[in-house]
């Protein structure tokens, strides 16, 4: 990498250097602004004070000043303004990260976040003032935490996710528990040790030990999104680890409060922990009730947001921090609130809101909780410098051994129970890594930090083990984790791209697992997911899905959505299309359709059925496809709502008025996709229908059919090409013929003889908007650019031979 | 309750355990099942199907039926249709849906080509060894037969689509008048390459001990 680098000019090299400086002294410069800031609010603050009564009693004597032309006024604007500079230096150092291409690839960006952290602890402190409490627990649960969150839950994905819910619950559940009770009490008989020497640790009795031991034991989902992030393990993996993270919050908050309160009191009795445990269902329960209520409330809301674009991503934000808050208004486990909401409100809410919307919604909650995240972590640094510690050896070294020891221990227990009950066994890797990624983060530091100081006189040595824990986890294992997973030859994400017939097979093995299992008499998994299924599709659909789109199929949905998102990129591309390098095919539609019978000469099937293409139309016909083969490009400038520019080509106005038409039909279509309008119910309002329809000519929305040959203008292949001096319109070349005509197929081989020196031909039929593929980045594997045509492609022709093609000789 | 009746012996549980890999207990209680539908009978036909009610709701269930009464299921290298099967039969057709265990890479290989075959063979419903583009359509007419708001159009459009996926990845390239025949087996596993239908195409046996019942 280093001779490459060389190898580029010293502008290049220096770039990324120079950007680095430049982020350094801005970092300094906030660094410095930030006490100063600090320094100058109380003074200006006494000033006003002072002045206030100055200004009232002396009024009569108010001597006049000049008039000041430049003021400061700090503290007016103190606290918007620090919160604007701490986002500011979190995205600018999440910026500089990726400026040095070595360094991401080695520590985790949570590392780097939190050494930030420190660092600007340290300039703060080192300037001589009071480093802001910035990890204020109301901060951190209200603020910091609820987009994490919220993006996690909104894009988990469920099918994962429910597959494996049992082994998850079992984790979060029994395996906080353990972690908590192992190490609480561990660490409260390694404190009670070497009774001859009594100790500061003799003082901490079992409660508070106990306490700790259920703050350190959970793990945290911050950390574990942020290294599992950049590891890319698989699904299962991922989910598990993930999953679990966000289920222990329910045992957490229960544990935290059971322990709390009764650490004044100094016993817990039997009852007590009966109620524990009525307290865990009704936390955990009551969560997902609140998030699943706001979830549905919130896609009925969106049932109606047709008219009011704008404002839909709102109500998804909105909704869900108000499951959030109403959650934690009882002490209920606000994350599992928002977790539902986000998984319930999705499918309903993806249904009715636009596409923009959509993109909105998914773009704002990355930000988010990206900026959540980043700021989580520096804060921590910083929070780190600044809380009081109190350092003992013995305690922290045997909590962090601790945790280690009991994660180990519990994962390995379980696991042995659980794969009594799963299909696919959690192999030894599997386990390890699940150990492994139990990471703990900015959640147990919260928690520890919301401690009484007069309940607990160990706060300071508890917050010092805690943010121990933490860094531990973090740096050694977030570092270590991917080198690991590279050791181990642990199972990596599938990159591929969900495939129209990975799609159908996985509907299709839904439904015969199921049956499978009905025919076993079995009433296993599959069976009542199917019933869930079959539930949601009769009722809740009805209510929560506006007009047609509540009837339609998945599997209709997901070919809609792929011709969509195929359509957008296509005109993204602006219409360039240039030859796919991986896997040319030439494959097309005509490849895989039976083979009809020779085909009747079209002066026969003139003949046979009433011809309904004129004769001077057909006429104009060749005339372009002729004056079509001597241009290189032609192109239909359309799709630009606001101008309609005619071919230059075109002779003949009608031909131009029902291209015109056609045109804005077209793009009537099209926009309808926007809003997830294409219904197969309704007069299909799909572009392959349209298409069909066009083509077969046999619907009754256009004009007759006769004008829909005159819109055969030269299917070029070469037309798809981006020319250099192309405008900005993106173009579609709207061609209409069906392919499986033989008359349309005699055309394309002319086309494609005539073409044939034009190299590297992609003998592709046209059917209907030929949308070639634009090699995108992203994901872009050999399969996309045939997915273009494969997924535009025209419905092939009526059983019927009614297609009238007279078209060509 | 298995000595009273007429039910195989152990020693036919032990050729059956061989042959499919399911345990006694699992035998034992397909076997009880075997019994249920067909009515204490020594055969099972494609009536006895019918009579299961939750089944009915099922999309692809006359497939499914079809697959279990597919002499390419029997792993005996027979080929057609039969009216009605034993339960050795019936055992063979379940073992498709066995767990692979977690071993070596080349028994999830076979594992997973047996379990294609399987879906291979209740799409391929004339027994050409190839999935044409009908088969294929029919296919998914069946999965989205239970929405009410279906067009013939886009479900050809869709099994069009997915037909051209795979004659692109498996053919590569062809000419213009080169027909693409069909979906053949080794396609068809290519197609499915990432689909790790090992770890997903498997029903509980384990559990099975309160068999529900059906009219």
């Amino acid at each position: 990498m280093p001779a490459k680098r060389d190898s580029h000019s010293p502008a290049g090299k220096s770039l990324p250097e120079r950007g680095l400086l430049l982020l350094i002294v801005l970092v300094l410069l906030q660094g410095s602004v930030l006490p100063l800031g600090a320094a100058s609010s109380p003074n200006t603050s006494r000033n006003d004070y002072v002045d206030n009564p100055q200004v009232k009693v002396g009024k009569s004597n108010y001597t006049k000043k000049a008039f000041p032309v430049l003021t400061l006024d700090y503290h007016h604007i103190q606290a918007p303004f620090e919160i604007s500079l701490w986002i500011l230096l979190a995205s600018l150092m999440k910026l500089g990260f990726h400026l040095i291409p070595r360094l991401s690839g080695i520590v985790p960006e949570s590392c780097l976040l939190i050494t930030v952290g420190l660092l600007v602890g340290g300039l703060i402190k080192l300037a001589g003032e009071d480093v802001p409490p910035v990890l204020d627990s109301r901060l951190f649960f209200l603020c910091l935490l609820p987009p994490i969150i919220l993006d996690a839950g909104y894009f988990l994905p469920i099918r994962p996710f429910m597959e494996n819910l049992g082994t998850i619950l079992m984790f979060a559940v029994v395996g906080t528990l353990w972690n908590a009770f192992f190490i609480g009490g561990l660490l409260y008989a390694v404190c009670q040790i070497q009774p001859a020497n009594p100790s500061i640790l003799h003082k901490i009795e079992l409660l508070p030990c106990l306490l700790f031991g259920s703050i350190i034991s959970a793990v945290d989902p911050v950390a574990v999104l942020a290294v599992f992030e950049e590891i890319h393990i698989n699904e299962l993996l991922h989910i598990l680890v993930f999953g679990e993270s966000l289920l222990n919050d329910a045992v957490t908050v229960v544990l935290y409060h059971l322990f709390e309160e009764y650490s004044g009191a100094g016993t817990v009795t039997v009852l007590d922990c009966f109620l524990g445990i009525i307290s865990f269902l009704v936390v955990a329960i009551g969560g997902v009730l609140v998030g699943v209520i706001y979830g549905l409330l919130a896609a009925f809301t969106s049932r109606f947001t047709s008219h009011v674009r704008v404002i839909e991503p709102l109500f998804v934000f909105v909704y869900a921090y108000m499951a959030y808050l109403s959650a934690e208004v009882f002490h209920l486990s606000g994350i599992m609130a928002l977790i539902a909401c986000g998984a319930t409100m999705r499918p309903y809410v993806e249904a009715n809101i636009s596409h923009k919307s959509h993109t909105t919604v998914k773009y704002f909650l990355k930000m988010w909780s990206s900026v959540s995240e980043t700021l989580i972590f520096i804060f921590l640094g910083v929070a780190t410098v600044d809380g009081p510690h109190h350092w003992n050896w013995t305690f922290v070294t045997v909590t962090v051994l601790l945790c280690l020891v009991s994660r180990v221990i519990g994962v390995v227990g379980l696991t042995y129970v659980i794969n009594k009950f799963r299909i696919v066994k959690l192999t030894t890797k599997d386990q390890f890594i699940i150990a492994y990624g139990g990471l703990r983060g900015a959640i147990a530091f919260s928690l520890g930090f919301l401690l009484k100081k007069d309940l607990f006189p160990m706060r300071e040595m508890f917050l010092t083990a805690i943010i121990t824990v933490v860094f531990f986890t973090v740096f050694v294992q977030g570092m270590t984790i991917q080198p690991l997973v590279e050791l181990l030859a642990v199972k990596k994400k599938q990159e591929a791209k969900r495939t129209i017939n990975e799609e159908i097979h996985t509907q299709f093995l839904d439904h015969l697992l199921t049956g499978i299992e009905d025919i076993c008499g079995h009433y296993g998994h599959h069976h009542w997911k199917d019933k869930l299924n079959r539930f949601n599709k009769k009722y809740v659909k009805k209510c929560l899905i506006a007009g047609e789109r509540s009837k339609e199929p998945q599997l209709i949905a997901f070919y809609h959505k792929m011709e969509f998102k195929q359509a957008i990129e296509m005109v993204e591309s602006g219409g360039g299309f240039k030859m796919p390098s991986a896997m040319p095919s030439t494959v097309s539609m005509q490849n895989i359709q039976p083979k009809k019978p020779p085909p009747a000469k079209p002066v026969e099937k003139a003949e046979k059925a009433p011809s309904q293409l004129p004769k001077g139309r057909e006429e104009e016909i060749r005339k372009i496809l002729r004056s079509n083969l001597q241009r290189t490009r032609l192109r239909l400038r359309s799709y630009n709502r606001h101008t309609l520019v005619a071919d230059p080509f075109e002779d003949g106005f009608d031909d131009l008025l029902i291209k015109k038409q056609k045109m804005i039909e077209l793009e009537k279509k099209i926009k309808d996709m926007n809003n997830y309008l294409t219904v197969p119910a309704a007069p299909p309002d799909s572009p392959t229908m349209c298409r069909a329809r066009l083509s077969s000519g046999k619907d009754t929305d256009f004009k007759p059919a006769q004008q829909q040959k005159g819109n055969k203008t030269g299917p070029d292949p070469q037309s798809y090409r981006a020319k250099p001096e192309s405008d900005s319109v993106p173009t579609i070349h709207v061609d209409l013929a069906s392919p499986q005509s033989p008359d349309s197929v005699n055309v394309m081989d002319e086309f494609r003889r005539a073409g044939q020196q034009r190299g590297g031909e992609r003998g592709e039929e046209d059917q209907g908007l030929m949308m070639r593929p634009h090699k995108t980045g992203e994901g872009a594997d050999g399969k996309d650019p045939q997915k273009l045509t494969r997924c535009l492609s025209d419905p092939g022709p009526s059983a019927d031979e009614e297609e009238d093609q007279p078209f060509l000789a | 309750m298995g000595a009273l009746q007429s039910s195989p012996g152990q020693p036919e549980y032990v050729d059956l355990k061989e042959k499919t890999g399911f345990s006694f207990s699992q035998i034992r209680v397909l076997h009880n099942r075997f019994k249920l539908l067909s009515h204490n009978g020594e055969t099972l036909k494609r009536d006895h199907f019918n009579s299961i009610p939750d089944l009915a709701c099922n999309p692809i269930r006359s497939q499914i039926i079809e697959a279990f009464f597919d002499r390419r299921n029997f792993r005996q290298n027979g080929e057609g249709p039969v009216d009605e099967i034993h339960f050795e039969e019936f055992l063979m057709v379940m073992s498709h849906f066995k767990a692979p265990s977690p071993r070596m890479i080349e028994e999830r290989e076979s594992v997973r080509r047996e379990k294609l075959r399987f879906i291979f063979n209740m799409h391929d419903t004339d027994n050409d060894g190839t999935i044409t583009l009908e088969e294929y359509r029919h296919v998914i007419d069946e999965l989205l037969s239970l929405s009410e708001a279906l067009e013939k159009d886009t479900a050809k459009g869709i099994a069009d689509a997915a037909m051209l996926e795979v004659a692109s990845t498996s053919m590569g390239h062809m000419e213009p008048d080169e027909f693409y025949e069909g979906i053949t087996f080794e396609h068809f596993l290519k197609l499915l390459k990432g689909f790790e239908i090992e770890l997903k195409m498997n029903v509980h046996f384990s559990m099975m001990d309160t068999p529900t019942f059906c009219k």
